[in-house]
């Protein structure tokens, strides 16, 4: 049973995000770069599916400032192969990268690819439907539930009002994990470190990145918020006061 | 190619989703441009009693068993074929469960351009999208062939599409459905002997500004005094802090409340979409560049550990004296 | 002339009463000694061997203190002297005794004034011991404070010591009966037992059937307390003072060891008995049951399911168990032995350590215990999320560490970046003081102070990092590695002379873990305004007139024995200090510290900060709740509100009173 799961580094919304000077970008001077929370999720997945069934799980990320320690960190968590895909990546969407990845995934044959359902920077889509249809396997999104049967994949996907779908697909298939079934495990520091010295990260080169597919971006642009609440100020007291007569006026306080 | 807005009608059990009513609305706005039409693609099975609640000029219906919900490679192949036979201008998905499982997949397989989370449309068509957790906004050109455009609630009211509600109905044949790889086996209900948020008019919400699962009494005293109930953002019901029914959010429940007072909430898309429709929104937040001022009716800084308690006295007082 | 005489009245019809007693002492001797090293050894073959020999002289008289002047014990006075008096007798009928051999086989010494010294000394004593032994029958039976365990063992005990000192005065009062000497009333308690003897009328030969009788039983029952020693609460006789020997005198309270390794350099985890140190077991076993740990606590008094106590005399289960190889279960040493929650729940305050009387180090095991939770990631959700953000962005608030120095952005004239030029001190700010939105104007204070009094110093705005000290205390080295490495960096590449800090979690690990010593000097602000008054640098100009209360941050006193510093300051701006009745190294535990202020309470009686505040508000007319620490304003703020007393007391920091006078 081989599993990869697809790594992306996304902007740390922590940060303050500004605008490249192209204008059609952003500015990555000061952008901190983290994991994508839904890989990490998918990672988490991907693990506790390795921890039921013997497995080999293998985490694959396009190469980013930052990208090493996640990967290693991958590892601490139990990844048995962790692969940084080399190339530049600052421009490229995430049709790019399912192209670029597609040639290195078909050489594994993995029984399932696991990603994020979705990440903070997607524009053209997110990459799971896109890698999918790249690899011709079949996509199921916002899983939060994944079991292994022998040929098939036995899933829970999530829809609108906590409504659950289960759903019975074949192998190969891309999954885009909403939710791993336990919150991603913590990895002590050290650990990280250990593996930094012991182990390697493979590094595969990527042929091209062809954005084909992303539509056109003219402007990039941070929102000119034409609504915003009236702020209330003043000390808890006073606050306090000021909401208290808001409750009044909208009939929540008799 | 024509220069027609298609937009695929979502469903579940038998009710369409407000998604649909927002891509309708949009599309709708789009038709104006070119004075083409606005088509509504609807998938399933013996589901003919639909059309009629959807406002759209044409209707194309295909009927199948394996189209009875949604299922990923159905939906594929069927509106593939549509797609290739119509070649509309844009196609309109919800950025949803439903919409973004195959528009990724069409855009690869039929060699067209997608564009993902558009909010709304400006008067000249350009597709505008959000990103970075709304705080980045992208504007676009759809593409000289057929665009995909995956929406996001926000940029229309669902209401505000009500012209006609009598469409053209275009039976359209299935291409063979019989080798799917994804088989559906059941929906499972949420365990519902909680209250439903969704029906509630008074609704606290808590965030990740919470910190602790501690400190949801003070939501909880809150909703006593006012006599509301306690729903939460992803963040806390995957801590575990909450239960699912209360979840608040895109795969959670959309709630319409009279009042829906967010502590420490930042605002991200996913929560935003489903708050949209509350009466008063009152954010509590000590991020002064929190999305959810954006939204809210009304908003403070003040920290929430040293507001709540004042606030539930001052209630309780009022309620007594 | 009096004198001592070899086994009077003992007859000698089954052979010499020598050969027998020496007999059974050496025969009990070697038993004890055997049913000794079989559990002893379980401590260096179970656990890892560790056991040090550094520094033998201060060993040896931290021995004379604590085992044998029993200063610790004698710190609460009830039992101090109640246990002063039980163990200070058999010291002296141990000194008696031996003299009584010495004399018996090497040197005739009891003999004329100095036998009757003798006698009388012992007799003494036998009043104390038995004034002792009153006060704990009348503790353990009557009082029975909750600290106490209350078993059969405790009772046993009692009555063992009691029989063989009673045993003794009845030998010793018979024989008086028999032999009337003159100088009898040189043993008063003796002879007024011998006017009873002589008042029931028996004949001499009666009475010395009685004394022979009652010496054999007292031989026999001195025979069975030491070859029950081993197995009985008295083991802390030999335990106790073992355990005060192998203490590392060398300690400093506020520096953690590091992970201890095996012979290929991996790390050894607290996570089973057999990874336990030697000194952790000899811990477990010399434990008394006193609870003195127990009563302290702030853990245990808030109502979680820490109990320091418990927490030791688990780890002696474990060994018994582990010993006895009855474990079938497997049971975990952490889990079963020692439920999670009970390492969480602890908030590495030390008052326990600080009250030991034998010198037990609790909070290093628990710490030990935590590092073997971390490497295996079994935490709360809440303290992982803490975790990550302090080893992303350098804080526990998760906010980026760009706005680290962003209360300081209004200031004018900015404060100096050290980074970029030389200051004199370099204030090392802490993430709560940073951050906290609550706490921003104490800090915009101390910054107006330092500059009003002409303080030349800067701070290291955004390279600033959480320095690490709970971080270590929850048991994530590697983070804790990280942060240290990153704030050295940042002290090699600046200029300064001194760091001073407002933080005494920072000042703690800065001082005790960061190998700063020989190159920069550290101070707390308390000891900087302390200096700069005491050398007339610093002069107030008013004096305030108010009743104020100060608690002493467990990082700066208990950790770092500073305590008299911030009361000068504290006096020296006119206040009028009214202590609580836990003041200095008795002070009461805020409940932050440990990482606590970042995991859920769970479901307590009462906050430790509450307890505290009402101490505080119990006081008459103090108004004031004087704090030198970020965490305890914080905790402290919310416990007046949570405790409804707005109106008696406000707590303040004490830049706030060196603000108001300069």
């Amino acid at each position: 049973m081989k599993i990869i799961v697809i790594i992306k580094l996304v902007p740390d919304l922590v940060e303050e995000l500004s605008i490249n000077s192209d204008g059609v970008s952003l500015d990555s001077a000061w952008l901190r770069m983290i994991i994508n929370e839904f890989d990490d999720h998918a990672l988490e997945q991907a693990i506790l599916l390795k921890e039921r069934k013997p497995a080999q799980v293998i985490a694959i990320s396009p190469d980013y400032d930052g990208v090493d320690e996640v990967l290693f960190t991958a590892i601490a968590k139990g990844a048995d192969q962790v692969i940084k895909l080399k190339g530049d990546f600052s421009n490229s969407n995430n049709h790019a990268l399912a192209r670029g990845l597609t040639p290195l995934i078909q050489e594994i044959q993995p029984d399932l690819v696991l990603t994020g359902v979705q990440a903070n920077n997607d524009q053209d889509g997110s990459l799971g439907p896109t890698l999918a249809a790249c690899l011709n396997m079949p996509f199921i999104g916002y899983v939060s539930g994944v079991a292994l049967e022998e040929n098939s994949v036995l899933l829970k996907k999530e829809y609108p009002g906590g409504v659950l779908s289960e759903i019975i697909v074949t192998i190969p298939v891309v999954l885009g994990i909403q939710a791993a079934e336990k919150p991603p495990r913590y990895v002590a520091v050290s650990k990280v470190r250990q593996i930094m010295k012991t182990s390697t990260i493979e590094e595969k080169q990527v042929s091209e990145l062809n954005n084909n597919g992303g539509v056109k971006i003219t402007r990039m642009f941070q929102p000119e918020t034409n609504s915003h609440a009236e702020m209330i100020t003043g000390n808890p007291e006073e606050v306090a006061d000021k909401l208290l007569s808001i409750f009044k006026d909208i009939g929540v306080l008799k | 190619m024509s220069q027609d807005i298609y937009v695929l009608i979502e469903h579940i059990q038998g009710q369409i989703s407000d998604i649909s009513a927002i891509l309708l609305a949009a599309g709708r706005q789009l038709t104006s441009i070119h004075n083409s039409k606005l088509v509504a693609i609807l998938l399933g099975y013996q589901s003919q009693n639909l059309i009629n609640r959807i406002s759209a000029d044409h209707v194309i219906y295909v009927d199948h068993p394996s189209l009875a919900e949604f299922n990923q490679d159905a939906y594929i192949l069927t509106v593939s074929e549509i797609i290739k036979s119509k070649q509309p201008q844009i196609v309109l998905f919800g950025n949803t469960t439903i919409g973004s499982d195959i528009a990724g997949i069409l855009s690869i397989s039929l060699n067209i351009e997608l564009a993902s989370s558009c909010s709304h449309f400006t008067q000249e068509g350009k597709i505008v999208c959000q990103i970075c957790g709304g705080k980045i906004m992208t504007e676009a050109i759809p593409s000289s062939s057929t665009t995909l455009v995956t929406m996001v609630p926000g940029g229309y009211k669902p209401e505000s599409n009500q012209l006609n509600f009598n469409p053209e109905i275009e039976n359209f044949a299935p291409p063979p459905l019989n080798d799917l790889r994804t088989k559906n086996i059941r929906l499972i209900q949420p365990g519902s002997t909680d209250v439903d948020i969704s029906k509630e008019q008074i609704l606290i919400s808590v965030g990740r500004g919470i910190q602790t699962k501690d400190n949801l009494e003070l939501a909880e005293n809150l909703a006593n005094a006012l006599g509301g109930v306690v729903c939460a953002s992803r963040p806390v019901v995957d801590q575990g802090w909450m239960p699912t029914s209360r979840l608040v959010g895109k795969s959670g429940k959309h709630v319409k409340p009279k009042i829906y007072i967010a502590l420490g909430i930042s605002g991200a898309p996913e929560h935003v979409e489903a708050i949209t429709n509350s009466e008063t929104i009152i954010a509590i937040n000590t991020d002064p560049k929190a999305p959810i001022f954006d939204i809210a009716t009304y908003g403070t800084e003040t920290d929430l550990f040293d507001l709540i308690d004042i606030l539930v006295e001052k209630v309780e007082d009022a309620k007594s004296g | 002339m009096p004198e001592r005489v070899d086994f009077w009245g003992i007859p000698e019809t089954w052979g010499s009463p020598a050969l027998f007693v020496y007999t059974i002492m050496f025969l009990g001797a070697a038993i004890l000694l055997f049913r000794f090293y079989l559990r002893a050894r379980l401590w260096w073959k179970v656990g890892r061997n560790d056991f040090h020999f550094n520094n033998p002289l201060k060993r040896i008289y931290r021995l004379l203190e604590y085992a044998i002047l029993q200063t610790k014990i004698l710190s609460q006075r009830y039992p101090g002297i109640m246990h002063i008096s039980i163990a200070g007798s058999f010291f002296i009928f141990l000194i008696g005794t031996s003299l009584a051999t010495i004399d018996s086989h090497f040197y005739k010494i009891l003999v004329g004034t100095p036998y009757l010294i003798h006698k009388l000394v012992m007799d003494i004593f036998i009043i104390v011991f038995f004034f002792g032994a009153g006060l704990a029958i009348l503790r353990r039976f009557f009082q029975k404070p909750e600290r106490l365990t209350y078993s059969k063992g405790f009772t046993w005990s009692l009555m063992l010591l009691v029989l063989i000192v009673f045993g003794g005065l009845l030998t010793e009062s018979l024989r008086l009966a028999v032999e009337k000497p003159a100088w009898a009333w040189w043993s008063p308690i003796g002879w007024l037992g011998a006017k009873l003897w002589i008042a029931t009328g028996a004949s001499p030969s009666v009475l010395l059937n009685w004394h022979f009788a009652i010496w054999t039983f007292h031989l026999l029952i001195v025979a069975l307390a030491i070859i029950t020693l081993p197995v009985s609460t008295l083991f802390h006789i030999l335990t106790g003072p073992i355990n005060i020997f192998f203490s590392n005198p060398d300690r400093k309270p506020g520096e953690l060891s590091t992970i201890p390794e095996n012979s290929e350099n991996e790390p050894i985890y607290a996570n089973s008995i057999t990874n336990l140190s030697s000194f952790q077991l000899l811990n477990a076993d010399s434990c008394t049951e006193c609870g003195r740990c127990q009563e302290v606590c702030p853990a245990y008094a808030s109502g979680t399911v820490l109990n320091p106590k418990k927490v030791i005399l688990n780890i002696r289960e474990a060994m018994n168990n582990f010993k006895s190889g009855l474990d079938q279960k497997n049971r975990m040493l952490i889990g079963d032995w020692i439920p999670e929650p009970m390492l969480w729940s602890c908030t590495t305050c030390m008052a326990c350590v600080q009250e030991c009387p034998i010198l037990i180090n609790h909070v290093d095991t628990i710490v030990d215990m935590r590092r073997s939770l971390v490497i295996e990631g079994k935490m709360d959700g809440e303290l992982q999320t803490v975790l990550e953000n302090i080893g992303r962005y350098g804080n526990s608030f998760g906010q980026s560490d760009r706005m680290r120095a962003r209360w300081s952005q209004n200031i004018t004239p900015k404060i100096k970046d050290a980074r970029r030029e030389q200051v004199e001190y370099l204030w090392f700010i802490g993430d709560y003081a940073s951050y906290s939105p609550a706490l921003s104007d104490i800090t915009l204070m101390t910054a107006e102070v330092f500059s009003k009094i002409g303080l030349d110093f800067g701070i290291l705005y955004d390279s600033e990092r959480n320095s690490g000290n709970d971080i270590r205390r929850i048991g994530e080295e590697g983070l804790f590695e990280m942060l240290k490495e990153k704030n050295m960096a940042s002290f090699e590449k600046s200029a300064f002379k001194t760091i001073i800090t407002t933080d005494p979690h920072s000042y703690n690990t800065l001082k005790n873990e960061y190998s700063l010593d020989l190159r920069f000097q550290l101070l707390h602000y308390s000891e900087l305004f302390d200096k700069l008054i005491s050398s007339g640098k610093l002069k107030f100009n008013k004096k305030l007139n108010q009743n104020v209360t100060y608690h002493d941050p467990c990082y700066l006193g208990r950790y770092n024995e500073i305590y008299s510093a911030p009361r000068r300051v504290i006096m020296a701006t006119g206040c009028n200090l009214i202590e609580m009745p836990r003041h200095a190294n008795r002070s009461f535990c805020c409940g932050a510290g440990g990482g606590r202020i970042w995991m859920s309470e769970g479901d307590i009686k009462e906050r430790p900060s509450e307890i505290r505040i009402r101490e505080a508000v119990n006081l008459k007319d103090v108004s004031k709740f004087i704090v030198a620490c970020p965490k305890d304003v914080t905790m402290f703020r919310d416990a007046v509100k949570t405790t409804g007393n707005e109106e008696k007391i406000v707590v303040k920091d004490l830049i706030e009173l060196v603000y108001e006078v300069i």
